[in-house]
């Protein structure tokens, strides 16, 4: 991949570009429903982290790293801030840390919406798998040059 | 109280930002705290005969370990020190360290070892008290390296850390054992419980131990060593942690538990030897240094030997003389510190014989040295008089005359010690010195001035400090009501009569000091064959022995780390198996098997075989995803749809690293010889089995109900989520969860580290 531009297909570009939303949807629909059904932070971070592998594979390393916009090693940062920031409810209500918390939400035309600190500390795993992943790989693949 | 002692390190967290927002009277403005908690302090002040005062909050509960406080004589009157000196060494640390540019760190480390001290002092609970003890020794570590470019403060710094929290490790021990023989980690109960302690079969071990720890933080002999070397601290530390109060927690720890632990033959013995022997060494070894701050030092060993001592003895007048000494102590030798510092900061000089005829450039400064000295000297009307005399009567009471010859040379050698800082540096011929001396400013006097006055006070007025403050301390050492009767003249008796000797005595060595110290110089040595020899040569055999094992696992091989982990955990579960593996069954039942899973075994054993027998490496790669998305296969079937998904994931994420690595890897070449591969495959197959038969034999035996169908009942009532695995994963076990996304955050910064240090290294080539 030294050069990637003479070397892609023009295949994997155009069905690309239309698969990168989509797979980012999909991961925060992940994200969102794995409380329920089969999902979570973990996956819907990894399936983000692909979407964002198969960009870099199409286009450049350089591209990657603008279409993510924040430094991945940020990523973990306010990942793992998140997460830990999820268990201080708990602590202040005078229970262990990390006790959840739920409240319920009324939202017009969806009904009743259960919304607790678990979905904040998937949000913070959904942050660093996608933040080690694009560090290992990103650094690894412009380690090439 | 909990504001009063948690505060002090919320303060501390603002100091540096508070540092550069005051500018130059930063000292002064910060010193509000400690003057704060001086007034707080004070107000228990009137009523400290009347009892113990007690506050609770709970920390962790399930654990018995409170934050709870007590104050007591004894608590207040450490409280008071470490409060009231605290607020000069801050106003003076302020000026002494003016311009340095490290300033505000050491605000902070020095608020912050002032919490730790209070927290020491004032904790109920045992376990608290250990946890401000460890910070006490990580704060003095931080604060004598705080030169930290400088080697030798870099090796003191460690050299303290290392005795104080090797001590500290045997403390824990003995705290803990303390706490389950007398059934409770508040010192409350436990000084109430004494007989039972005292007689129970592990009183020896525990006593020990403790001793151990305290003995290592007030340095006491063979434990002296680090203390003089920790004067590479700036001066305003060690005045304040290595004189006035972090050294001081050892004697406060056998004081408070004197009435759990004290009176026995062991104590009287253990205590009384290790104090006099110190107490000797301290001061003659004071005698015979010329460095102001060394002289200081040892003679600082000399008064924890006196301290240790004292309580050793326990009868109640030498507990009123340990308190009493204590207190004077801190007076004067936090102000002669203060000193020793103004010397060094207005003259340059650190050495007593580069100084003479400062009086002139600094006639306050001189006056207050020679009350300090008065008290040191234990000279009347001094509260260090009061002090010695309380002394001498304990030990000529004691039946160890032995003692009692080592407490009066100490004396004498006292004395003398006195006279070379109260007189040497002022009067005499005017020695040249590096700067112009003059007068000190007002931040850096106010210390020794009030410290000094106060010991002048103090022996004026014995019997209300007695009343008011030590009668209380004496009494929560003794653990019964005491009245100790200080008073500045006690009548002619022979405890005067020693004083008076030892007065003259030390001035005749005064006089012929230069004398003294040449003749004494086979002692150096002696010394040069101490107890520091053994620090270091234990410090150098705990590195070799680093060195090779380090040598000997760290072969740099991933190879090689892989078989000794596997090799060790699975020699670890056959011994098991070996050992209480009675009545294991393997659970082997084929009978269940579907066909499709048979293939996709078969798949997934070919897969691993390629992976393993191939000579290409993208066979190899292939290979390998085949075993992954059978995995993931394998997981479907069995209902486990998460893990199935991860397992696709994660393998389609490993294939594209291969790729990213694959070309950068040296050809694909047969490296090992056929008898390592032959090995490799037996330790393979082994782990394999190993792992096979773990599992045959857990479906067998199940000593516990699964904790499956709780998971499944509780997952929605109690985690509002259908997705059992789902919810275990961020609620029901979430903390483990954390966990693991630290080790992934960490696991990328490694690789980021790895690859981008060798793309330096490559740049720089």
């Amino acid at each position: 991949m030294n050069n990637p531009r003479q070397h892609q297909s023009l295949i994997l570009r155009v069905t690309g570009y239309f698969l990168l939303p989509l797979l980012i949807l999909f991961s925060l629909f992940m994200l969102l429903r794995g409380h329920n059904e089969p999902g979570g932070g973990f996956i819907g971070g990894l399936v983000a982290a692909a979407a964002i592998v198969l960009y870099m594979i199409f286009s450049d390393v350089k591209a990657a790293r603008r279409l993510v916009a924040v430094d991945p090693r940020d990523l973990l940062g306010w990942g793992l801030a998140i997460a830990i920031l999820s268990g201080l409810p708990g602590l202040f209500l005078g229970q262990p840390f990390m006790t959840s918390q739920w409240m319920e939400l009324d939202v017009p035309m969806f009904g009743m919406l259960k919304v607790g600190t678990p979905l904040l500390f998937d949000i913070g795993v959904y942050l660093v798998v996608i933040g080690t992943v694009l560090t290992i790989l990103l650094t690894l693949a412009e380690a090439e040059d | 109280m909990l504001y009063a002692l948690l505060g002090g390190f919320g303060v501390a967290a603002l100091a540096a930002w508070l540092h550069r927002l005051t500018g130059r009277h930063s000292g002064w403005i910060l010193a509000l705290w400690p003057a704060t908690l001086l007034l707080y302090f004070l107000s228990f002040l009137p009523d400290i005969n009347s009892g113990t005062v007690l506050f609770f909050y709970d920390w962790i509960p399930s654990l018995q370990i409170r934050l709870s406080f007590r104050i007591d004589g004894l608590s207040l009157l450490f409280a008071l020190l470490i409060s009231g000196i605290g607020l000069f060494i801050v106003a003076y640390a302020g000026r002494y360290l003016e311009g340095h540019r490290d300033l505000g760190r050491f605000y902070v480390i020095l608020l912050a070892f002032m919490s730790s001290m209070l927290g020491v002092v004032l904790a109920d609970n045992l376990i608290a008290l250990f946890v401000f003890w460890e910070l006490t020794s990580i704060t003095s570590y931080l604060l004598i390296g705080f030169n930290h470019e400088d080697a030798s403060a870099r090796r003191s710094a460690l050299q303290g850390l290392f005795v104080t929290v090797g001590g500290g490790l045997a403390l824990m021990t003995g705290l803990i054992l303390l706490g389950q023989v007398g059934g409770s980690y508040e010192l409350t109960e436990l000084l109430d419980n004494g007989d039972a302690i005292r007689q129970h079969a592990l009183y020896t071990p525990i006593l020990l131990l403790i001793v151990l720890g305290a003995f290592t933080k007030s340095a006491q002999f063979p434990f002296h060593f680090w203390l003089p070397n920790a004067m590479a601290a700036p001066t305003p530390v060690s005045a304040y942690l290595h004189s006035a109060t972090m050294v001081k927690a050892g004697v406060y720890l056998l004081a408070r538990l004197h009435p759990a632990l004290g009176g026995t033959e062991l104590w009287s013995a253990l205590l009384g030897t290790a104090g006099a022997v110190t107490l000797f060494i301290g001061i003659w070894l004071a005698v015979r240094s010329t460095g102001i701050k060394k002289m200081l030092a040892y003679s600082t060993v000399m008064a924890l030997g006196t301290l240790t001592l004292l309580i050793g003895i326990g009868s109640e007048q030498a507990l009123a003389a340990a308190m009493a000494f204590l207190l004077a102590h801190s007076l004067y030798k936090g102000a002669l510190f203060m000193i020793a510092g103004i010397i060094d900061h207005e003259t340059g000089s650190k050495d007593l014989r580069d100084t003479g005829g400062l009086f002139r450039a600094m006639p306050v400064t001189a006056v207050v040295a020679g009350v300090a000295a008065l008290s040191l000297a234990g000279v009347l009307p001094m509260f260090g008089f009061v002090a010695k005399e309380l002394l001498f009567e304990s030990v000529l009471d004691d039946p160890r005359t032995w003692l009692l010859a080592m407490v009066v040379a100490g004396a004498v050698m006292t004395v003398a010690v006195a006279a070379l800082i109260g007189i040497l540096p002022w009067y005499g011929q005017p020695v040249a010195t590096k700067k112009i001396p003059h007068e000190a400013p007002p931040a850096l006097l106010a210390g020794p001035v009030v410290l000094a006055t106060l010991g002048l006070l103090g022996g004026l007025f014995a019997p209300w400090v007695d009343q008011h403050l030590l009668a209380a301390a004496t009494s929560a050492v003794a653990g019964t009501p005491v009245n100790p009767d200080l008073a500045l003249w006690h009548g002619i008796n022979p405890a005067l009569g020693l004083s008076l000797f030892s007065l003259i005595a030390g001035l005749l060595l005064y006089r012929w000091h230069d004398g003294f110290r040449t003749a004494t110089a086979f002692t150096d040595t002696l010394a040069k064959r101490g107890p520091e020899r053994g620090y270091d040569w234990l410090m150098a055999a705990l590195v070799r022995i680093a060195e090779t094992q380090t040598r000997f696992f760290q072969s740099g091989y991933l190879r090689y780390y892989l078989m000794i982990t596997l090799l060790t955990s699975m020699s670890l579960v056959w011994l098991v198996i070996g050992m209480k593996g009675d009545g294991l069954r393997l659970h082997l039942d084929l009978r269940d098997v579907q066909f499709h899973e048979a293939v996709l075994i078969f798949t997934l054993m070919a897969g691993a075989i390629t992976a393993a027998r191939t000579t290409s490496r993208l066979g190899a790669v292939a290979a390998l995803g085949a075993v992954g998305f059978t995995v993931a296969l394998l997981y479907v079937m069995f209902s486990a749809p998460d893990l199935g998904i991860t397992q696709v994931l994660v393998e389609t994420l490993t294939v594209i690293l291969l790729v990213l690595v694959l070309f950068r890897l040296p050809g694909f070449l047969k490296l090992s010889s056929t008898a390592l591969r032959v090995r490799d495959a037996i330790v393979a197959a082994s782990v394999g089995v190993t792992m096979t038969a773990l599992v045959l034999f857990a479906l067998d035996a199940r000593l516990y109900d699964s904790i499956s169908h709780w998971h499944i009942a509780e997952s929605l009532p109690s985690g509002y989520g259908r997705n059992m695995v789902n919810v275990i994963l961020v609620d029901f076990r979430a903390l483990d969860t954390l966990g693991e996304i630290f080790v992934l955050a960490l696991a990328a910064i490694g690789v980021l580290a790895m690859i981008r240090l060798r793309a330096e290294d490559k740049r720089h080539e």
